[in-house]
């Protein structure tokens, strides 16, 4: 009895110094996560006005003269996947493998251009090709790196090495909800929502000023850069969320077990009292 | 005059949404100025003063730096890199980093790349100086 009694106190110290360790990353992922919210909070707008007016540029676009706007030339893809640099996050990385996963399959010629080290990892083990491995920390990828990354992709999509660019990362819902997306960045005619009318209806057409191919090549690389820095905001707040809800899930389990433990210790102390007191009452009265 | 709905949104949020009579920016072909029921139109921004008009015919100036401007069946919508409503530009700052670059580009050794950034950097704090109401205005 004694021996079990020592084990159980050994476990409970043990559960007690990891319960410290989860409830510090929780405190840390929930003091981080105000700040990272303000910012995705001021980077949605942008991102989804965005999005929005580009699909409906690509809805009426009937120009196709810069190589932004064409359809895609071939059949190779590149991604873009955001993930986050450490684990400890709850499902934040493995859901967004999973999802791209699904994104990608029966898509053969993949590379993968990725933001933040866990993603470099994955793609790393898996063998898919890498683009670039510059921007692997998250942490460290700023405006200016965004603008840098964007040219990178135009420059790539240009001379023809890839033939449709994609992003994935995960979309902030809310404190409790994180969702993986991809959205297709180039060529525009990807963003299309609407199939071409054939009714014959008339188009409405959309005035370029200098002309389409200059407008084209200006916006792009902005635009680009725009959505990338934007989305990393949103995934990191992302991550910061996940691994809060993740570590208070984790300390609440600790707590429990070191519930149950020391009641089970108790009641193993008692147990050991009241023997003793029984042998002693017994070898009394003989 | 009528007016029409205008968004205004950078990286850093929303900077404006609501009711205006025109606005006027720099496009990289020509200042362009917007009024109510523009036909579908898009274009790329140039660096410049924005002057945009309210309703009540107020008249707000800021400083728009690249991105796109796009009129989409009336709606119209600015997506600025860099957008700074005249009062929240910091003067002080935009001297200092006029000082500096125009101290760069004296240097004649100074090479190719170098000097393209260090131009950009004296004409976005132009820009800035200019939008905000001191200093010489930019053409």
């Amino acid at each position: 009895m004694a021996g079990s009694m020592k084990a159980v106190k050994l476990r409970i110290k043990s559960v007690q110094s990891t319960m410290q360790i989860t409830k510090a990353m929780q405190l840390v992922a929930a003091s981080k996560l105000r700040k990272a919210k303000e910012r995705a909070d001021a980077s949605k707008p942008y991102l989804e006005t965005m999005v929005q007016t580009l699909t409906d540029i690509a809805n009426t676009n009937t120009d196709f003269q810069s190589p932004y706007t064409k359809a895609g030339q071939n059949d190779k893809w590149l991604y873009v996947v955001i993930a986050g640099d450490r684990g400890l996050a709850g499902g934040y990385n493995s859901n967004l493998f999973k999802f791209m996963e699904q994104e990608t399959k029966g898509r053969g010629d993949i590379t993968v251009l990725p933001i933040g080290k866990k993603s470099l990892e994955h793609f790393k083990h898996r063998n898919v090709p890498v683009f670039t491995e510059e921007y692997a920390e998250v942490a460290k990828v700023n405006l200016s790196d965004c603008f840098q990354i964007a040219k990178l992709i135009c420059e790539a999509y240009s001379s023809g090495e890839f033939g449709h660019i994609y992003l994935c990362y995960t979309n902030f819902v809310s404190m409790l909800s994180q969702v993986p997306t991809a959205s297709s960045l180039l060529p525009l005619s990807d963003l299309r929502t609407e199939e071409k009318p054939t009714d014959g209806k008339a188009r409405e057409l959309i005035l370029y000023e200098p002309d389409s191919e200059t407008v084209f090549n200006a916006i792009v690389p902005e635009y680009l850069a725009g959505i990338l820095y934007s989305s990393i905001n949103i995934s990191y707040a992302s991550e910061l969320a996940a691994r809060r809800t993740a570590m208070e899930a984790a300390t609440d389990n600790a707590e429990e077990m070191i519930d149950t433990l020391s009641l089970y210790y108790n009641r193993a102390r008692q147990a050991s009292i009241t023997q003793e007191i029984t042998e002693i009452v017994a070898g009394a009265e003989s | 005059m009528s007016s029409y709905h205008l968004q205004v949104v950078s990286m850093d949020g929303e900077d404006f949404d609501g009711q205006v009579q025109k606005i006027m920016l720099r496009t990289i072909d020509g200042d362009v100025e917007i009024l109510a029921r523009h036909t579908d139109y898009c274009t790329a921004i140039g660096m410049g003063t924005a002057r945009v008009t309210m309703e009540d015919g107020t008249v707000r100036k800021a400083a728009c730096i690249g991105g796109m401007l796009s009129v989409l069946k009336g709606e119209v919508r600015v997506f600025p890199t860099t957008w700074e409503w005249s009062e929240d530009i910091d003067v002080e700052r935009a001297k200092a980093a006029k000082a500096k670059a125009e101290e760069r580009l004296k240097d004649q050794q100074l090479d190719k790349q170098a000097r393209i950034r260090a131009e950009a950097k004296l004409y976005r704090a132009l820009v800035r100086l200019g939008s905000s109401g001191q200093d010489h205005e930019v053409d």
